[in-house]
């Protein structure tokens, strides 16, 4: 897991949901811990692609339930 | 159901906030509004150097963050967060306690002419740069101009009737109007009603620019809303809200509430003339006053203040002129008449509801605001418009007048109690 993939993830989560830093840890669910809802959840997605310039598919948004799993997808997307 | 209370026909605002060009919440606004300060300085919510007018009376103390979380306060638009922040200084203003049976009874009635053009702007452009994958899935719900009601309701768990008005530039009036009936029919016993507004955006300022409705005295400022001056040459776009907490009287009353006013009478008609012009015969305008008047069972001379619609423009102004001469006939010489977008610009949606709490607030004060920059008398508008400076006058029923493209026209009659 690249530490600066975690550091983006972690700005633009608590940016866009208004959280605080230390509350954004890898294990936590974006929709159970970080107070997200599904439409919170789909302009997070999007601000990860523009932070990465990435595209992430609506069939693979499924992937991505916790900070870890944002950080993990971004970084075999990025190495793909 | 049965134990629901016998409506008593009677309609008291009991509760007011307000965000405006001269500053958020009463306190602040209605001292400078008295003095006859203006508002209107060059436009800072965004570069307007390529647009005809670069003025407005933007609201400059706002912080969303102080009305909303922060997740909401970033991204929400501007409309919505005036009215959540008029909404709440007007629950607390009104001291009332919500518990779960007066929760169904409460309803919200926050309209907005245009609503979230601001949002709307920003993600049309991401979509035109990105594809449809960029638009956000808050583009519908931050630009539907119901969403003032519908978030305001969410915020402050009233679940009685939830609905807005849209009728551009009387919407404020409309709705404090269409909520008096709600509650005067026995539809709900409490309502939180006005407008809100806020388009100065590029879409916003460029469509009224092109409309050719403001002013371009660009390089005075605060002596561009010259409401009927001879050398008015336009509108100028303001921004901001009103709410208020109506409630029916015997509901306030037991309660002890404070009590600002009576809706004692709403009339509106239409021009069927234009869509952005008025009547130039007024006829809809004076049918307003005049049905305002019946609903009120008020004659002419029971109106001691008007706050006209007034919004500086050629026709407009004139308009309203005749129309007031019309319906009051030799008491429209007797009536002081002031129009307050000279102070504070037109915030269109807003205005109705706004100028309304100006209505009760001057009643309350024995204060009637000024038309500032009143200069050079027109021939065409020759009413006493309280030129320039204040008034000390007791007034007892006040009238507001509010007129939208579209051919909408207003009149709403409130009462001291």
């Amino acid at each position: 897991m690249s530490a600066d993939t975690l550091e983006k993830v972690r700005k633009v989560t608590v940016e866009e949901l208004g959280v605080k830093e230390e509350e954004v840890v890898e294990s936590a669910s974006f929709t159970e811990d970080l107070g997200a809802d599904s439409l919170d959840v789909v302009e997070l997605v999007m601000a990860f692609e523009d932070e990465f310039g990435i595209d992430i598919p609506d069939d693979e948004v499924g992937e991505i339930k916790t900070v870890g799993d944002a950080v993990t997808y971004i970084d075999k997307k990025k190495s793909a | 159901m049965s134990d629901r209370p016998v409506p008593s026909g009677r309609v008291v605002i009991t509760g007011v906030g307000a965000v405006t060009p001269l500053g958020t919440g009463v306190a602040k606004f209605w001292p400078r509004l008295l003095a006859g300060e203006s508002a209107v300085e060059r436009i800072t919510l965004l570069d307007p150097s390529e647009y005809t007018t670069q003025i407005a009376a933007e609201v400059k103390d706002f912080v969303a963050e102080d009305w909303l979380d922060k997740k909401e306060a970033r991204r929400i638009d501007r409309f919505i967060a005036f009215a959540v922040a008029a909404a709440a200084m007007a629950m607390q203003d009104s001291e009332i306690k919500v518990d779960d049976d007066l929760r169904n009874e409460f309803g919200v009635m926050i309209g907005s002419g245009i609503g979230g053009l601001t949002y709307l702007g920003e993600q049309h452009r991401r979509q035109i740069e990105g594809g449809p994958s960029k638009v956000s899935p808050f583009l519908v719900p931050y630009m539907i101009p119901d969403m003032a009601s519908g978030y305001v309701s969410i915020l402050n768990g009233l679940k009685g009737p939830n609905t807005c008005v849209v009728t551009a530039c009387s919407t404020g009036a409309n709705a404090i109007g269409d909520a008096y009936h709600i509650i005067k029919r026995g539809d709900a016993i409490c309502m939180l009603a006005g407008g809100t507004e806020a388009p100065i955006n590029e879409l916003g300022l460029g469509g009224f620019c092109a409309a050719r409705a403001m002013t371009t005295r660009n390089d005075d400022p605060a002596h561009a809303s010259r409401p009927f001056d001879k050398d008015r040459d336009g509108f100028v776009i303001g921004e901001g809200s009103a709410v208020f907490v109506l409630e029916d009287y015997d509901h306030a009353i037991a309660r002890g509430a404070k009590i600002y006013g009576e809706v004692i009478g709403y009339g509106m008609t239409g021009d069927a003339y234009h869509i952005t012009q008025p009547d130039p015969n007024a006829d809809g305008a004076y049918r307003a006053v005049k049905m305002a008047l019946r609903t009120a069972g008020k004659s002419p001379e029971d109106i001691g203040y008007v706050n006209a619609h007034g919004t500086s423009t050629y026709y407009n102004d004139k308009g309203e002129t005749m129309a007031i001469k019309r319906a009051f006939g030799d008491h429209a010489y007797n009536v002081p008449v002031s129009s307050t977008k000279s102070m504070i610009g037109h915030t269109l949606g807003a205005a109705g509801a706004i100028e309304a709490l100006i209505c009760l607030l001057a009643m309350r004060d024995s204060k009637l605001p000024p038309t500032i920059n009143y200069e050079t008398p027109d021939p065409e508008c020759d009413l006493d418009y309280i030129p320039n400076v204040a008034r000390d006058k007791e007034v007892n029923i006040s009238m507001s007048n509010s007129y939208g493209f579209g051919g909408h026209n207003v009149s709403l009659i409130l009462k001291k109690v």
